[in-house]
C-alpha cells in the first residue's frame, strides 16, 4: 500500500461562529482523478485555500506524499509539488503566455534570480514553457497579450501555469467556470489527458462532467463530507439526490 | 519591427530575443542626446540636469513601472546620495566617480534596509510607508544642521576634476558629458536586468501579485532586490546633482521632488525605460520655458498637462505614440 499523494486529517477552519471546514479528512491516491462536489457555500474553494496554504486551518494536519506541509507557506508547498488554478482568472494579463508560462518555469528552475543574461538565451526554460502550451492546445496563441486572449483560452492558460510548477498534485477550482457548456468539453478532455502520475482534484458543478471524468467523488455540505464513492455510488445516494442533485443547478 | 517579426518568429526563443533587440528608434534617441553639445551650448547645464532626473525617474520606473510599487518617498535615496556626494567633497575628497560609488552604495544599504517592511505591503500603505520614510530623512536632514548645513544648504562642495583632465567648467559642458555617461551606462544595466528571467519576475509581480506565490515565486525577495537597485540608482542621481551643481539643499529630499519625479515618470510613460527619461525632458523645459515668463503659475501648466495626458493616455506619451505607431502600421 503506497501512501496517499495528499492526505488531510481533521482540517477545520471557522470565521467566527461560521464553520466553513469541519474534521475534513480526504485521501488522494497517487493519480487519483477525483472530484470535489456539493452547493455553493459548502466550502469546496475554502478546502483548496487550506490545503494550498492560502489559509491557516484552525485545526487538522495535511501530508503531500510523506512531509507534512501544515506549516509550510504556499510558495513552499508549490515547490514540493503542490499546485492550484483558480476559479477566476489569476493571470498576468500584460505578460504573453509564452512569458508567463516561462516565468513559472524560471522559478521553478531556480533562475529567476539571474539579472544579466537576457531570457532569450535560457533555452531549455523556454522550450519547456513552449511545449507545456503546445501540450494545452495554446503555442498559436501563445504570443499574444493573455488579456487578448478568448476567455476558454484564458482558463486553459490557468491549467498551464500551474503544469508549469511540475506538480505531483493539481487542484483545479471549477476550470471550466464561465465557459460555455460547449466548449467546457475540450478543457476537461486536456484535463483528461495530463500524465497519470499526476494526481487531480477538481471542483465542478456540471454532473455530466463529473461522472464523465472522475472516478471518485466526494460531497461537501455545510463544510464538512457528506459522502464519497464512485459515481454510481454517488449518483445511486438518496441523500446526496436530495441535497445536491435533485435541485437544478446554474452556474 | 519588434511586433511585426514577433507574429511570425520562427520559434519562441528567437521570439523573445526580438523583443529585447535594439530598436533603431532608440539609437537614434540616444545619438539625439549628444545634440546640445552642437545645437544648444549655452543650455549644457539644464541638459545635465535632465540627463540627471531621467536618471532619477529611470530608477523609479524600476520598481513602479516594472515591480508595481508605488512610491511618494524615493527622493529619500536621491538626497542621500546627494548629501553624501556633498559631504565627501566638503572635507576633503572632491574626486568625482568614486565619491559617486559611495553615494550609490549608501542609498542601496539604507534602501536594502528599508526593502524588508517596503516587500511586505501594497497598495495604499505602501504609499504611505514610502511617504512617511521620506518625509522622516527629509526632518532627520532638517535638523542635523551641523552635517548638512540644514535650510542654508551645503556650503563648501568642490568637485575636482573628470578623471583628473576635465575641468567642470562654468557651460556644463563636461557636467553634461559625464552625467549623459554615467545615465547611459545605468540605463544599460537597467535594460539588461528588465530582460532576464528576474525582470520577467518583476513584471509579474506587477502583473498579478496573488499568482505568483502559486506558481513558487518569492515575490517578496525580488522585491527586495529591485528596491535595493533602484535606491543606489536615485542614490548616484543625487550624487550627479551635488557634483555638477555643487550644491546641496533640503529639497534634494523634498516631498515636493519625489511628486514631480512620479508626474515626470506618469507624463513619459511607467513600465517602457524611456517613459522617465522622456518624461524628464517635457517637465523639465516645461519648467525653464515657464518659470521664465510666468514663475508663480507654471504649476498650473504642469497640471494641465498631467490631466490631459492621464486621461488622454492612460501609459503616458510613450504609450500613446506606440499606440498611434501600432495602428499606422496595421493600415
Amino acid at each position: 500500500m503506497t501512501r496517499p499523494a495528499l492526505l488531510t486529517r481533521g482540517l477545520s477552519k471557522s470565521f467566527g461562529s461560521l464553520v466553513v471546514a469541519r474534521d475534513i479528512a480526504i485521501s488522494l491516491p497517487v493519480g487519483a482523478r477525483y472530484a470535489l462536489i456539493g452547493p455553493n457555500g459548502a466550502g469546496k474553494t475554502t478546502l483548496i485555500n487550506l490545503m494550498t496554504g492560502m489559509l491557516a486551518p484552525d485545526a487538522g494536519r495535511i501530508f503531500l506524499g510523506d512531509d507534512d506541509i501544515t506549516n509550510f507557506d504556499p510558495r513552499e508547498r508549490v515547490r514540493r509539488g503542490l499546485a492550484r488554478t483558480f476559479q477566476i482568472n489569476t493571470l498576468f494579463p500584460g505578460l504573453t503566455p509564452l512569458e508567463a508560462v516561462t516565468l513559472a518555469v524560471c522559478e521553478r528552475r531556480g533562475i529567476s534570480r539571474e539579472f544579466w543574461r537576457n531570457i532569450a538565451s535560457h533555452r531549455e526554460a523556454i522550450d519547456e514553457a513552449h511545449d507545456i502550451l503546445s501540450r494545452l492546445r495554446l503555442a498559436e496563441e501563445c504570443y499574444r497579450p493573455t488579456r487578448e486572449l478568448p476567455y476558454g483560452r484564458q482558463r486553459l492558460l490557468e491549467i498551464a501555469l500551474a503544469l508549469a510548477t511540475r506538480p505531483k498534485v493539481l487542484l483545479l477550482d471549477e476550470p471550466a467556470a464561465g465557459v460555455p457548456p460547449e466548449e467546457s468539453g475540450e478543457i476537461f478532455e486536456v484535463v483528461a489527458g495530463l500524465s497519470d502520475d499526476l494526481t487531480l482534484l477538481f471542483i465542478e458543478h456540471d454532473m455530466h462532467v463529473v461522472f464523465r471524468f472522475a472516478s471518485h467523488i466526494i460531497v461537501l455540505v455545510g463544510g464538512a463530507i457528506y459522502t464519497e464513492g464512485t459515481p454510481a455510488e454517488i449518483s445511486a445516494h438518496p441523500g446526496v439526490r436530495e441535497v445536491y442533485l435533485g435541485t437544478r443547478r446554474h452556474g | 519591427m519588434a511586433s511585426a517579426v514577433a507574429t511570425t518568429a520562427s520559434s519562441p526563443q528567437a521570439y523573445l530575443r526580438s523583443l529585447a533587440r535594439w530598436k533603431p528608434i532608440e539609437i537614434a534617441f540616444w545619438l539625439a542626446t549628444l545634440l546640445p553639445f552642437a545645437l544648444v551650448p549655452n543650455y549644457l547645464s539644464l541638459a545635465s540636469q535632465i540627463a540627471i532626473a531621467g536618471l532619477f525617474a529611470l530608477s523609479l520606473d524600476l520598481i513602479l513601472g516594472y515591480a508595481g510599487i508605488v512610491s511618494l518617498g524615493h527622493a529619500a535615496f536621491f538626497g542621500i546620495g546627494a548629501y553624501t556626494a556633498g559631504i565627501i567633497s566638503k572635507y576633503g575628497w572632491g574626486e568625482p566617480i568614486s565619491g559617486l560609488m559611495a553615494s550609490a552604495a549608501l542609498a542601496g544599504l539604507v534602501g536594502w534596509t528599508t526593502s524588508f517592511i517596503i516587500a511586505r505591503f501594497r497598495h495604499l500603505a505602501l504609499i504611505m510607508l514610502t511617504l512617511g520614510f521620506g518625509l522622516l530623512l527629509a526632518e532627520l536632514a532638517n535638523s542635523m544642521s551641523w552635517l548638512t548645513g540644514g535650510v542654508d544648504g551645503l556650503q563648501g562642495i568642490h568637485t575636482w576634476d573628470l578623471l583628473g583632465l576635465f575641468h567642470f567648467d562654468l557651460y556644463g559642458f563636461t557636467a553634461y558629458a559625464y552625467s549623459l555617461t554615467v545615465l547611459f551606462i545605468l540605463f544599460i544595466v537597467a535594460r539588461r536586468l528588465i530582460n532576464s528571467p528576474f525582470g520577467l519576475a518583476l513584471r509579474g509581480i506587477r502583473e498579478n501579485w496573488i499568482r505568483m506565490p502559486a506558481i513558487g515565486a518569492p515575490s517578496r525577495a525580488h522585491i527586495r532586490a529591485i528596491y535595493t537597485i533602484a535606491a543606489a540608482m536615485a542614490g548616484t542621481a543625487g550624487a550627479l546633482l551635488a557634483q555638477t551643481t555643487e550644491t546641496v539643499s533640503l529639497d534634494s529630499l523634498s516631498f515636493e521632488r519625489s511628486a514631480e519625479l512620479l508626474v515626470m515618470l506618469v507624463l513619459g510613460g511607467a513600465g517602457r525605460l524611456y517613459g522617465g527619461l522622456v518624461g524628464a525632458i517635457i517637465f523639465m523645459v516645461a519648467r525653464d520655458q515657464f518659470s521664465g515668463t510666468t514663475p508663480q503659475y507654471w504649476y498650473f501648466w504642469i497640471g494641465v498637462l498631467l490631466v490631459a495626458v492621464v486621461t488622454l493616455l492612460p501609459n503616458g506619451i510613450l504609450g500613446g505614440l506606440s499606440n498611434i505607431a501600432a495602428r499606422w502600421r496595421k493600415t
